[in-house]
């Protein structure tokens, strides 16, 4: 029982000659963690954009529990890449933004919010500073703001790209444990394919040009995580590897193929 | 032992050389104002100049004591002051309630900017005591005529450095505060505003100068008070310390003004310039 449904989409800027995306079918339900991997280019970040409502699509149809998305909403939540807080207000003030325009009174809103700093690892931040953050903790603040909301749907644009390679390990196992916690369907867009093997439970595989889905995995190394294996054994175990391996080759042989077609 | 005391001496060597070096240029500050008043008091104590022309700094005090006590031309120094610092406060009041948003609707809503926008930009670059004339014809010699003319000074400046804000807001925190539900009105007040703040302020900084300098000048040419009519008029009957006084008090509200505003900047939008 799918709860967000691309159906056809294709996507064009205006005044472009090709399209960004073609034909993007896909679903997501209930249990899964979603990611779109690909090279720059391959317009996974308009993918993103369109689900979010930022932008529309050109052809296709894009539906919520069957109603078809019109515009941004607090039903699908975005984690950015550049943490987008307001840095005028404190920490707890930031996770509860949502709350407060949604006019929900501010005793209730903080009690949420606490919550959600809890569940990020946060508790205790709560009149902290944006800028008094390192750049692991903004992600975190990011990610208890879209959760403080509870949306139907999580979608997170490249969440931990601008994190170094310690944090962002960190803040994987972190995103399992809350994916796992709350129950909330996420859409993660990424270029780093270890992360995407690691978290995914369905992965696809986008390729450039214009941008389309030329592979579709299911797999189960977050699951393990959550079953209580550590990060590091799942990522050295050879099957790891070899589905990792194998992504790598996908997205190689597309971009040779691409070349190649430029050379004719 | 050693791990404990590494960071002490890492951190405390940078923040000395900062301390000396702040210290430093503020007393070359110091040490230059001092000088000043030093060569002004000997220039005059020699009577290399004559005190028409240039009284000696201690009966410029004795006056300015004169002035806030007993006063000149019927008025006090406060008087005058206060008139001065009336008509100012009126006409910024009038133009931050005004020229916000005026500002927000020029950098948030392209038909606003159309009509807008080519008026100001005809306006601004005039230099105020040239419409004056026409502002005295409309609207008389009175108070308002003097107001009016500092509001339009005032206004140009923060209205463009409103939409100027507005215009540069970080998309990101948009698209996050409309994904969080944010309705139009909720964007403008909780995203908007608080991003455009410390180009606001810096507008009312850079109007506030312009609408000192304009009210002193209007004054030197249409005013019964007011600093600038306190110095014009002692300045016909040659009274050098009341006009040197006059010139001092209107430089210092000046700097007052400044400071004010960048304590207030400081104060009201402490995120800005840090790396966020």
């Amino acid at each position: 029982m799918a709860l967000l449904q691309l159906e056809r989409i294709s996507a064009q800027y205006p005044g472009a000659a090709e399209p960004v995306l073609a034909d993007i079918s896909l679903s997501l339900g209930p249990q899964q963690l979603l990611v779109a991997l690909g090279p720059s280019g391959s317009g996974k970040t308009s993918l993103l954009n369109l689900i979010a409502g930022f932008v529309e699509p050109s052809a296709g149809r894009i539906t919520l529990d069957g109603v078809p998305v019109k515009g941004p909403s607090a039903e699908r939540g975005v984690v950015f890449q550049d943490d987008a807080l307001l840095p005028w207000q404190d920490v707890l003030a930031n996770v509860g933004f949502g709350l407060e325009l949604a006019g929900v009174p501010r005793d209730q809103r903080e009690r949420r919010a606490r919550e959600m700093l809890a569940l990020v690892d946060l508790a205790g931040f709560d009149t902290r500073r944006i800028w008094q953050l390192s750049g692991g903790q903004k992600q975190r603040v990011g990610l208890a703001r879209a959760l403080a909301a509870d949306p139907r749907v999580l979608l997170m644009d490249e969440p931990f790209g601008a994190l170094d390679a310690f944090t962002r390990e960190q803040m994987q196992e972190l995103l399992l444990q809350v994916w796992r916690r709350t129950a909330k369907p996420v859409f993660l867009i990424t270029h780093d394919i270890e992360e995407a093997v690691f978290l995914a439970t369905d992965l696809i595989l986008l390729a450039p040009d214009p941008g389309q889905i030329v592979e579709r995995l299911s797999l189960d190394f977050g699951q393990r995580y959550s079953a209580g294996e550590s990060a590091r054994a799942i990522k050295s175990d050879p099957r790891f590897i070899e589905t990792r391996e194998h992504v790598l080759a996908r997205v190689f042989s597309q971009r040779s193929a691409a070349r190649r077609q430029e050379f004719v | 032992m050693s791990s404990y005391e590494l960071p002490v001496t890492v951190a405390s060597k940078p923040k000395a050389v900062a301390v000396r070096r702040s210290l430093s240029t503020r007393w070359i500050s110091v040490l230059t104002l001092s000088g000043l008043i030093v060569l002004w008091w000997a220039v005059t104590a020699v009577g290399l100049i004559e005190p028409l022309f240039l009284p000696p700094p201690g009966a410029v005090l004795e006056k300015g004591w004169l002035l806030a006590t007993t006063g000149y031309m019927d008025s006090t120094l406060w008087q005058h002051l206060g008139a001065s610092l009336g008509r100012i406060g009126l006409a910024l009041g009038a133009a931050v309630l005004s020229a916000i948003p005026v500002g927000i609707a020029i950098g948030h809503n392209r038909i606003a900017r159309g009509i807008l926008d080519p008026l100001i930009e005809f306006y601004r670059p005039i230099p105020p005591l040239a419409y004056l004339p026409l502002i005295v014809i409309w609207c008389g010699i009175g108070e308002l005529s003097k107001v009016l003319l500092i509001y339009l000074a005032i206004f140009a400046p923060i209205a463009i450095a409103t939409a100027t804000g507005v215009r540069t807001v970080d998309p990101a925190k948009l698209r996050a505060a409309q994904s969080l539900g944010a309705t139009r009105a909720q964007l403008i007040r909780h995203v908007i505003l608080p991003s455009a703040l410390p180009d606001i302020l810096t507008g009312v900084r850079i109007g506030l100068g312009v609408g000192w300098s304009t009210l002193v000048a209007a004054e030197l040419i249409a005013a019964t008070s007011g600093l600038g009519f306190m110095v014009q008029s002692a300045a016909q009957f040659l009274v050098t310390d009341v006009v040197v006084l006059g010139i001092l008090v209107i430089a210092l509200i000046a700097f007052a003004m400044e400071m004010g505003l960048r304590a207030l900047q400081r104060k009201l939008v402490p995120w800005h310039g840090q790396a966020h």
